[in-house]
C-alpha cells in the first residue's frame, strides 16, 4: 500500500468531494431550518402573551414564557357558539382513529392473507378492485357515502365516522399486507395445512406473528390518515361528533374580537401531537426485519 | 396387503398447460420411492398432489388403501419436508417441531414426551430453545425432518430436502436418511434432481420428463436397462455414451459397427442380441469399457482407440475418446497406460449395452 506512486489527481479528487460534502451539508442544513422554521414560529408563539406577540417580533424567543394560550386552547377556547377548547373534539378524534385503525389495519391483514396466500379463483381482479379503490379521491364518494350512512342509520355519528374511514382504508391496508405476505413463502402455509392447522390458525400463529413491522407501517400510514381527515369529518360530523381537525378549523376562524394567535398555535399543536407520537413511539419498528432468516437464509 | 400408496391415472392441468399426464405409481409398504427428473418436470406438483395441497384434475390416489382423492391434507396421515425447510419463522424449534400436535389438541406429557424422543433421535436437543434464524442449513434441515418423524404417519413426502445444503453435508444427510428408513421401515417418497440421490436411496425409481413418467424400477433396473434415451442420459455420472451405430447379422451373432474419426469402423460381435434394426444408438456405461491391457471378465470385444483426453479422478481416471461422432467417456483404472493423442487397446462389454431406436428414442433389447 505505502509503496504505490503518488498521484496528484487523487489528492485534488479528494478535495472536490471535501468540498461537494460541505455544500451538500449546507444545502441540507438551509432545508432542515426551512421546514422547521414554522414549526419553531408555533412553538414560540403558542408560549407567548398576547401583548408580546403584538409588540414583539414574528421569530423572536418568548421574553416571558406562559401555557395560559395551552389552557386555553385545551379547554375554553371557542368553537362556534361552544367555549370548551378543543378537548372534545380531542376525544372525538380519538374515539374515531383508534377504533378505525385497528378494523381497518386488521381486515387489511386478512384480505392480504387472503389475496396472497389463499390464491381463489378471482384474487387477482379482486386485488386490482382493492387497490382501484385506493386512488378514488374523497370528493368522488362522499355523496354515495352520505347516502348509505343515512341507510344505515349511522349519519353524524362517530360509528359512522369510523366506518367512513375503514372503508376508505382498506384499500391501502390490504395493499399494504398483500406485499407483505406474496414474499412470504407458500410452503409456510403448505406445512401448515400438513400439520393440521385450518384458515384461521395459520393467520393466527404463524402470518400474524410474522407482522409486526407490516402493522407498524399500516397503524402509522392509517393512523396519520385518519387523524389529520378533514373532509370526511367536515362532512359527515354534526355538533358533538366533530373530530379535532374540524375543531381546530372552528377555532381559528370563529373571530370574535381579537385574533388570538397564540391560542389558535397552541390548539394547532395539539391537534398534531398524536401523530408525532406515533411516529416516536413506533417509527423504530418501522426498521425491524423480523423475518430474517425466517425460511432460508 | 394393499399398496401404501397408489396413484391411478393422474392429471394435473394448471389453467391450460397439462403440468401431469396420466401418472401411475404404487408402493408397497416401507417402500422409499424417489421421483427424479429434470427441473421443471413436474416432481414438486406431484408431490404437492399426493399430500393434498394441489388439487388434481383427473384420476384417483390411495393412501393405505383408502380413496383421499377429496381428503383435505390433514387428513391424509402424511408428513412432509419441504425444499426450503418451512420452519415457522416465530416459533421456537421445540414449537415447530410439536405444533401440529398442537392444532390436533394432543395433550401436552405426550407432546413433549415425542418432542423428547425426535429430538434425542436427530440430536437437536441443545437447539430446542432457539428460533429458525439462528440455526444453520444443516440444522434446520434436522429440525424439518424432526416436525415430519413426530407426526409418526403412513407415509413420509421429501421434497428435495438436501438441494440447499453444501455438498459435504448433503452427502452426510443422505446416509443419515438412508440409516433412518432402514431404522423406522417407514414408506417414504422423495423428491430430487440428483440422479446420485435417487441411485443411493431408492428402492424405487420413477423417472420422470415434461410430466410423464418416463420408467419405474428398482436402481439397478434404471441403471442397467434404461427404457429409453432419456433415463440412460439422465441417470449415471458421467452419462451412459449413447454411440450412432449399424448393426447386421453374421453367423457368429450381431455384428455392431461404429464409425471411428479416423481408419475403418470397429466391429464388435454382440451374441446375446439379434435382429436389431439397422441403424440403432448404442448405450455403454462408461465403465463397460477397460483396458484392455489390464484383463477384464465378461463378454468383452476388444478395439484399439485413439484418446483424446485423459482425466484422473483420483480412483478412476476417465478417458475421453471420440466414436461415431460423439464424445466418449471410458472410466479406466487409475493405473492405465492411457494418454492423450495415443491409440490404446480398450475391451467393451457387450454383456451389458443397451441398445435404443435413434427416432423414438425407445429400448430395443
Ligand atoms: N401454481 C402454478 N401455476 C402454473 N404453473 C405451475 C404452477 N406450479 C408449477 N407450475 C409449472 O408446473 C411445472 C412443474 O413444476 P414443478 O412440479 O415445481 O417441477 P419440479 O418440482 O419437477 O422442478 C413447471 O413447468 C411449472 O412452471
Ligand atoms: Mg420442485
Amino acid at each position: 500500500m505505502t509503496d504505490l506512486p503518488y498521484n496528484p489527481s487523487r489528492g485534488q479528487s479528494q478535495m472536490t468531494k471535501m468540498v461537494l460534502r460541505i455544500v451538500l451539508y449546507v444545502l441540507l442544513g438551509l432545508f432542515a431550518l426551512f421546514y422547521l422554521m414554522p414549526l419553531f414560529v408555533m412553538l414560540t408563539t403558542s408560549l407567548k402573551s398576547l401583548d408580546e406577540i403584538r409588540t414583539g417580533d414574528l421569530v423572536s424567543l418568548p421574553r416571558e414564557v406562559t401555557f395560559d394560550a395551552w389552557r386555553t386552547a385545551w379547554s375554553t377556547a371557542c368553537t362556534g357558539i361552544q367555549c370548551e377548547g378543543v378537548r372534545p373534539y380531542f376525544l372525538n378524534s380519538l374515539l374515531i382513529a383508534i377504533p378505525a385503525v385497528m378494523i381497518s389495519t386488521l381486515m387489511g391483514a386478512l384480505n392480504g392473507y387472503v389475496v396472497a396466500q389463499w390464491r381463489f379463483k378471482g384474487a387477482n381482479i379482486f386485488f386490482a378492485l382493492m387497490l382501484f379503490g385506493c386512488f378514488i379521491p374523497f370528493q368522488v364518494v362522499l355523496l354515495p357515502m352520505a347516502r348509505m350512512l343515512g341507510i344505515m342509520g349511522v349519519a353524524g355519528t362517530i360509528p359512522g365516522l369510523i366506518f367512513v374511514h375503514v372503508i376508505y382504508g382498506l384499500g391501502f391496508t390490504t395493499l399494504f399486507f398483500r406485499n407483505y405476505y406474496v414474499s412470504i413463502p407458500s410452503e409456510l402455509t403448505k406445512a401448515a395445512k400438513v400439520d393440521g392447522a385450518g384458515f384461521f390458525r395459520i393467520f393466527w400463529s404463524i402470518f400474524l406473528p410474522l407482522s409486526l413491522p407490516i402493522i407498524v407501517v399500516t397503524v402509522i400510514w392509517q393512523f396519520t390518515q385518519i387523524w389529520n381527515d378533514f373532509l370526511f369529518g367536515v362532512s359527515f360530523s354534526q355538533a358533538g361528533t366533530q373530530p379535532v381537525t374540524v375543531a381546530l378549523n372552528n377555532i381559528v376562524n370563529s373571530t370574535t374580537g381579537v385574533k388570538e394567535y397564540n391560542v389558535d398555535m397552541a390548539a394547532a399543536i395539539i391537534a398534531a401531537l398524536p401523530t408525532l407520537f406515533v411516529y416516536v413511539v413506533a417509527g423504530k419498528y418501522f426498521i425491524r426485519g423480523l423475518t430474517a432468516g425466517s425460511v432460508k437464509g | 396387503m394393499a399398496p401404501i400408496l397408489e396413484v391411478k391415472n393422474l392429471f394435473k392441468n394448471y389453467g391450460s398447460t397439462e403440468v401431469l399426464k396420466d401418472i401411475n405409481v404404487s408402493i408397497d409398504e416401507g417402500d422409499f420411492l424417489v421421483l427424479v427428473g429434470p427441473s421443471g418436470c413436474g416432481k414438486s406438483t406431484l408431490l404437492n398432489c399426493i399430500a393434498g395441497l394441489e388439487p388434481i384434475t383427473g384420476g384417483d390416489l390411495f393412501i393405505g388403501g383408502q380413496n383421499m382423492t377429496n381428503v383435505s391434507p390433514k387428513d391424509r396421515d402424511i408428513a412432509m419436508v419441504f425444499q426450503s425447510y418451512a420452519l415457522y419463522p416465530t416459533m421456537t424449534v421445540a414449537k415447530n417441531i410439536t405444533f401440529g400436535m398442537k392444532v390436533r389438541g394432543i395433550d401436552q406429557a405426550t407432546q413433549d414426551a415425542k418432542l423428547n424422543q425426535v429430538a434425542t433421535q436427530l440430536q437437536i436437543e441443545p437447539l430446542l430453545h432457539r428460533k429458525p434464524g439462528q440455526l444453520s442449513g444443516g440444522q434446520r434441515q434436522r429440525v424439518a425432518m424432526g416436525r415430519a418423524l413426530v407426526r409418526d404417519p403412513k407415509l413420509f413426502l421429501f421434497d428435495e430436502p438436501l438441494s440447499n445444503l453444501d455438498a459435504k453435508l448433503r452427502v452426510e444427510m443422505r446416509t443419515e436418511i438412508k440409516a433412518l428408513h432402514q431404522r423406522l421401515g417407514a414408506s417414504m417418497v422423495y423428491v430430487t434432481h440428483d440422479q446420485i440421490e435417487a441411485m443411493t436411496l431408492a428402492t424405487k425409481i420413477v423417472v420422470m420428463k415434461g410430466g410423464i413418467i418416463q420408467q419405474i424400477g428398482t436402481p439397478a433396473e434404471i441403471y442397467n436397462r434404461p427404457a429409453n434415451l432419456f433415463v440412460a442420459d439422465f441417470m449415471g455420472s458421467p452419462a451412459m455414451n449413447l454411440i450412432p451405430a449399424r448393426t447386421r447379422m453374421n453367423g457368429k451373432g450381431m455384428l455392431v459397427e461404429i464409425d471411428r474419426k479416423d481408419g475403418d469402423p470397429i466391429v464388435l460381435t454382440d451374441t446375446r442380441n439379434k435382429d436389431l434394426p439397422e441403424n440403432v444408438i448404442l448405450g455403454v456405461r462408461p465403465e463397460d469399457i477397460a483396458d484392455a491391457a489390464l484383463g477384464r471378465a465378461g463378454e468383452t470385444q476388444e478395439a484399439d482407440c485413439v484418446i483424446d483426453i485423459v482425466e484422473p479422478a483420483g480412483a478412476d481416471t476417465f478417458a475421453v475418446m471420440q466414436l461415431g461422432g460423439k464424445h466418449v467417456t471410458a472410466r479406466l483404472h487409475a493405473e492405465t497406460s492411457a494418454s492423450a493423442g495415443q491409440s490404446q487397446r480398450l475391451t467393451f462389454d457387450l454383456g451389458k449395452v443397451s441398445y435404443f431406436e435413434p427416432e423414438t428414442g425407445l429400448r430395443l433389447n
